[in-house]
């Protein structure tokens, strides 16, 4: 499909998976990492995308500008685990056109 | 011993309708649930936030939507065990099931609904490799009794409400209180920020900012942990470390009852009646999964729902029963209580 982006996302046992993305479905990263199965269901997205959980952690490898982060993901990051310069809550992530070739790895689970 | 009919393991939106259906069906239920409070995640993470997929409610808060289910389930006098994590559970000869709870309260039910959406609640523990080692043993994360702190030396970590109401309680008990976050910014209530603010300054708590608790250290118990500030490791003497980052929730004991678990969900039969693959232990809302399975409060209430039907052939195996619409045969409660559509007038034309 036109719409779809292409993303990398580095599963935690360190496998690299490209997949493509839609970015008409108001999808968030987290969700994109659920639908590919990349994480088992329960590890991730565990409130739902509220950025209340952290289990959605990522680390941003490649250099996009991302949307700045929230109150509500900032704080999440503050008290979350395994924090590194780079850690984004993939559920604040929206997929859009301008995040083709995005390369993320996500966090261990906590 | 408590016995019920019905004991609902999780009182979460899907285990406090439950009550209701099985109510109309002159069932009796209790509830157990890890939270001190009835409305699992609703109720614990998300009160004010707004849900729209309610059907009949285009924006209803999920706060307001336990109140709600809460009184309709009132006249049907459900039990509650909160509190207590549901622990063990042990098939008895006649069919029936005594679960048990991490504190020991024992309940009895010819049917388990297990309702416990993502599992019970646990605090979340910080990665630090040696902590469980320290466990009960000068770490602790959840504060049960404030008098072991007293005149001891407390680390607590942490940037919530939590971390910081327990530094101001505790600096009028402890020896001292240092408080460990990685921000400097703190995310609590605001009076609580000030206040935390007025011990610093009246050397009360110590805060340590923006830094981590790295390492425990001690024989057998807790002597110091280590903090990193920056580049700098620096240990810190103190008699209890207490991490206090929340709550998460895990599927725990639930997981060793002998249940198919697929996608650390329950495997049921969404043919039928949601059973599990034990008979009389049935599995509703988020904890269950099946081919097509969606974690929605809306297909929590039709599970239970159906479920409540197939418990009440379990229990009755003899009786003949057919589902009654509630505009027709209004709600019975247990206390006496009668809803009922009222009968329309007859007037006869002269």
């Amino acid at each position: 499909m036109e719409q779809d982006i292409s993303i990398t996302i580095i599963d935690r046992e360190g496998v690299e998976h490209t997949i493509d993305a839609p970015t008409d479905m108001n999808m968030n990263l987290m969700e994109v990492v659920r639908s590919y199965e990349l994480a088992p269901e329960g590890t991730i997205g565990v409130c739902g995308g509220m950025a209340m959980c952290a289990s959605c952690q990522c680390y941003v490898l490649s250099e996009h500008e991302l949307p700045e982060m929230g109150m509500d993901e900032e704080a999440m990051l503050a008290e979350a685990f395994y924090v590194e310069d780079n850690s984004r809550l993939g559920c604040q992530i929206h997929i859009s056109p301008e995040l083709e070739g995005l390369k993320v790895q996500l966090a261990p689970e906590s | 011993m408590i016995q019920t009919d019905i004991l609902i393991i999780g009182a979460g939106p899907t285990g406090l309708f439950t009550v209701f259906e099985a109510g109309l069906l002159k069932l009796k239920c209790h509830l157990i649930d890890a939270l001190a409070q009835p409305g699992g995640q609703c109720a614990e993470i998300y009160p004010k936030k707004p849900i729209y997929d309610i059907p009949a409610y285009p924006e209803i808060l999920a706060g307001d939507l336990v109140k709600n289910l809460m009184k309709q389930i009132e006249p049907f006098q459900p039990g509650f065990t909160l509190g207590e994590r549901a622990e063990t559970i042990e098939n008895q000869d006649d069919g029936s099931f005594i679960v048990t709870t991490n504190k020991g309260t024992k309940h009895q039910a010819p049917v388990v609904a297990i309702a416990g959406g993502l599992g019970s609640f646990e605090p979340r523990k910080p990665p630090i490799t040696n902590i469980v080692d320290f466990e009960d043993k000068g770490v602790e994360y959840v504060i049960r009794d404030p008098e072991l702190y007293r005149d001891k030396d407390v680390v607590i970590a942490g940037g919530g409400d939590s971390a910081l109401d327990w530094s101001i309680f505790l600096a009028d008990v402890a020896n001292s209180v240092t408080l460990v976050h990685r921000r400097n910014e703190f995310r609590g209530a605001l009076d609580s920020v000030e206040k935390v603010q007025e011990l610093k300054n009246l050397g009360k708590i110590e805060l340590i900012t923006p830094a981590e608790v790295v390492d425990i250290n001690g024989n057998g118990s807790v002597e110091s942990v280590s903090i990193k500030r920056g580049a700098d490791v620096f240990n810190r003497e103190c008699d209890h470390f207490v991490p206090l980052f929340g709550l998460a929730p895990k599927l725990g004991p639930i997981a060793d009852w002998g249940l198919e678990i697929e996608k650390n969900a329950i495997k049921v039969d969404n043919t039928l009646d949601y059973q599990t693959n034990i008979p009389g232990i049935y599995a509703i809302g988020d904890v269950n999964t099946y081919p097509g399975k969606l974690k929605l409060i809306l297909c929590g209430f039709h599970e239970a729902t159906l479920m409540c039907q197939s418990a009440y052939q379990r229990i009755f195996p003899d009786k003949r029963y057919v589902m009654k619409y509630t505009t027709v045969g209004g709600v019975e409660g247990f206390d006496g209580s009668k809803k009922e559509a009222p009968k329309a007038v007859v007037k006869a034309i002269n």
